[in-house]
């Protein structure tokens, strides 16, 4: 059963609604999801070439428990390893790919695990991705902080201890643009150590400025990497420029950002080609440029506001630690974050296998930390969430959690230089 | 024996076991210096910069020298800035230069190392160097103002011991500074076998910190590297000569 993502909220005009329809119905209503819009920057990269030829090839059921086992024994994973490891023939294997993966999870991160926190900072969009609760079609509080809001929301989360924040915005230039993120990226500076963004793709130059206001690090999820499929799910606005978005890690090294996360989101395509590119994309990029840190996420689909409907459909906990087991064993440096979409229990076990960054204290909408951390009702009003979390825990309670597994909670590990 | 020391920067030590700064915790800290004998502590700068709740800096006993390290600096100029900051913390004036332009297999930068060293030996750090084993790269930390030389013994985090041996042993050889073995020692017994070889000291922190029984390991460490301290004062070589001496001897022709 697939996810039936379209939903039609009653406030939509009778033109938007239309609109909506023929996006959904008539294919050649949309634009080319492969041409880039005006303003974007095209680099040369041969990283995406790479990417696809590897995903494209990539035939699962031709492996066997033998190409497994023998995956499993050799010290360095290879390319073809880490397809063996990513088959349903692994599935079997998942005990000893968890040991694995523990020991060289181990062997370059010790005990230690990571804590972020986003914080969701506007979420106008003008995107119309048919799975996302921001989604300009679904109608929820649209909210936009103001350099006050935003000061006032960072206090409160660096004074539940967190010291390193996660900036989102939905994907909107007109609303959210790039100097509006950078104020509040200045402003993190002053209350936190490690400044990430998770936002839009922007230009080189852009993620240059980011940079020199205190961002170091950039998150772009490519979603899927099946061009059709992702034709099928971002119907309308710049993310509907598949290309665009594949180089956004790209673009931001080389405007200076020390490190970039990649994830698809699990569940939209199909998960093991999804997993390969994801992986090979991180594969090829590092090659490129040894000097960045690189990390990957993991996340699934959750239900949104107005679509409780939304699941991970064949993407179960089991998939999803051989996923992680597989990305561990075939890139041992990377940083590997699970995020509060997945339950706690989830959570408490993954980062003893091969997680190393969790989100704690989490918000996914806007301007609500304060009621959400002590209860307190703020004077203005919030923004509507980007989907369901699963893992609530506080920060204070994920640190008492993760020390009582025998594991050593860090704060920071991170200078800005 | 007994009054076996080793100096650096001026400071005096007798313990040859530096705990590295990879994996940090309590109990690793406590285990090596009560178990391990420890008298240097490396600490990772990028991560003793937090707020208050876990301030490494607080964990570190009282006659214990600190070692900042300049981990996660990408060139020369990143490493100064941080080894500046590690002043302005309070941790004193030893640095550890630890320069990576690699994510992978965070190997040492040889080249950026040097111009680093340069320039905070000019500023008056005791400068202890994290490096590739290149001999002509360790004669340039020396003339850049190094006060010892690191040179790693494979892959950091690897365990895998020794793979670097016959250059460590050439920096032995030929090098007029402390030289520390530095990364990849997995076991006790190459920690010994680095020692035997003449070695000043050696730094370690996986091998400790994913042991099963750290306390033991630790100790362990202590012993094997006062055994191949000992045997390198005792003199290995006539242990080591190979075969039994001719009856007949080879000069044996030889008439004046």
């Amino acid at each position: 059963m697939e996810n039936q993502f379209f939903i039609d909220s009653d406030y939509l005009s009778p033109e938007a609604r239309m609109k909506k329809h023929q996006l959904e119905n008539d294919p050649s209503s949309r634009k080319s999801h492969m041409e880039y819009m005006p303003g974007m920057e095209r680099i040369e990269s041969d990283v995406c070439k790479n990417v696809m030829a590897q995903m494209r090839a990539f035939d699962y059921s031709q492996y066997t428990a033998q190409d497994v086992k023998a995956a499993l024994e050799h010290e360095t994973c290879s390319i073809e390893d880490f397809k063996a490891l990513l088959s349903p023939a692994a599935e079997p294997f998942l005990e000893p790919m968890a040991q694995r993966a523990a020991l060289e999870t181990s062997k370059h991160f010790g005990n230690t695990v990571y804590f972020f926190t986003p914080l969701y900072i506007a979420n106008y969009c003008e995107n119309y991705c048919v799975y996302c609760g921001f989604n300009c079609y679904n109608h929820i509080h649209r909210m936009k902080l103001t350099m006050e809001q935003v000061e006032h929301e960072m206090k409160v989360i660096a004074d539940s201890g967190m010291e390193e924040i996660l900036i989102l915005t939905g994907e909107s230039r007109s609303q959210s643009d790039v100097q509006y993120i950078g104020e509040a990226c200045k402003l993190a500076r002053k209350y936190f150590r490690m400044v990430g963004l998770e936002i839009y793709p922007v230009n080189v130059e852009e993620y240059r400025y980011l940079h020199a206001c205190g961002a170091d690090y950039v998150t772009v999820f490519q979603e899927t990497y099946d061009t059709d499929k992702y034709e099928q799910l971002h119907l309308m606005g710049h993310k509907r420029v598949w290309p665009y978005r594949f180089d956004a890690q790209e673009r931001a090294l080389m405007g200076g950002m020390r490190g970039v996360a990649f994830s698809a989101l699990l569940g939209l395509s199909d998960f093991r080609k999804d997993a390969l590119a994801s992986a090979l994309h991180v594969y090829y990029l590092q090659r490129k440029y040894p000097h960045a840190e690189m990390s990957l996420s993991c996340p699934r689909l959750r239900p949104i506001i107005n679509n409780d409907k939304i699941n991970p459909l064949d993407v179960h906990e089991k998939q999803l630690c051989q996923i992680l087991c597989a990305y561990r064993i075939f890139l041992p440096f990377v940083g590997i974050t699970v995020s509060s979409r997945e339950s706690a229990e989830f959570r408490n076990g993954i980062v003893k296998i091969a997680a190393t960054k969790v989100s704690a204290g989490v918000s996914t909408g806007i301007g609500d930390h304060e009621r959400k951390y002590s209860g307190k009702e703020p004077d203005g009003a919030h923004g509507d969430e980007q989907f369901e979390i699963d893992d609530s825990r506080s920060l204070e309670k994920m640190y008492r959690d993760i020390a009582g597994e025998g594991l050593q909670p860090v704060l920071n590990d991170y200078l800005y230089v | 024996m007994n009054n076996d020391q080793w100096v650096i920067g001026g400071h005096t030590f007798h313990s040859r076991f530096i705990l590295g700064s990879g994996k940090y915790s309590l109990n690793l800290i406590e285990a090596a210096v009560k178990d391990a004998g420890a008298e240097i502590i490396t600490l990772a700068v990028r991560r003793a910069n937090t707020k208050e709740q876990e301030n490494i800096l607080d964990f570190i006993p009282q006659g214990v020298t600190l070692l900042p390290n300049t981990s996660g600096a990408r060139n020369a100029e990143e490493a100064v800035r941080i080894a500046r900051l590690a002043r302005e913390l309070g941790c004193g004036d030893f640095v550890k230069i630890e320069i990576m332009r690699d994510s992978k297999y965070l190997l040492p930068d040889n080249q950026e190392t040097i111009r680093a060293t340069e320039i905070l030996a000019n500023e008056g750090f005791v400068v202890m160097p994290y490096m590739y084993p290149d001999l002509n790269t360790a004669r340039d930390l020396v003339k850049a103002g190094a006060a010892a030389v690191m040179p790693l013994a494979s892959p950091i985090g690897s365990n895998k011991g020794l793979a670097t041996k016959d250059f460590i042993q050439i920096l032995i050889d030929e090098i007029d500074l402390p030289i520390i073995v530095d990364a990849g020692i997995g076991r006790p017994s190459q920690a010994c076998e680095a020692m035997e070889m003449g070695a000043a000291a050696i730094m370690a922190n996986t091998a400790l910190a994913t042991a099963g029984d750290l306390p033991l390991m630790a100790a362990a460490f202590r012993q094997a590297i006062e055994a191949g301290r000992k045997a390198y004062l005792a003199g290995l070589g006539r242990v080591l000569t190979r075969g039994a001496a001719a009856s007949d001897p080879l000069t044996g022709f030889l008439r004046d």
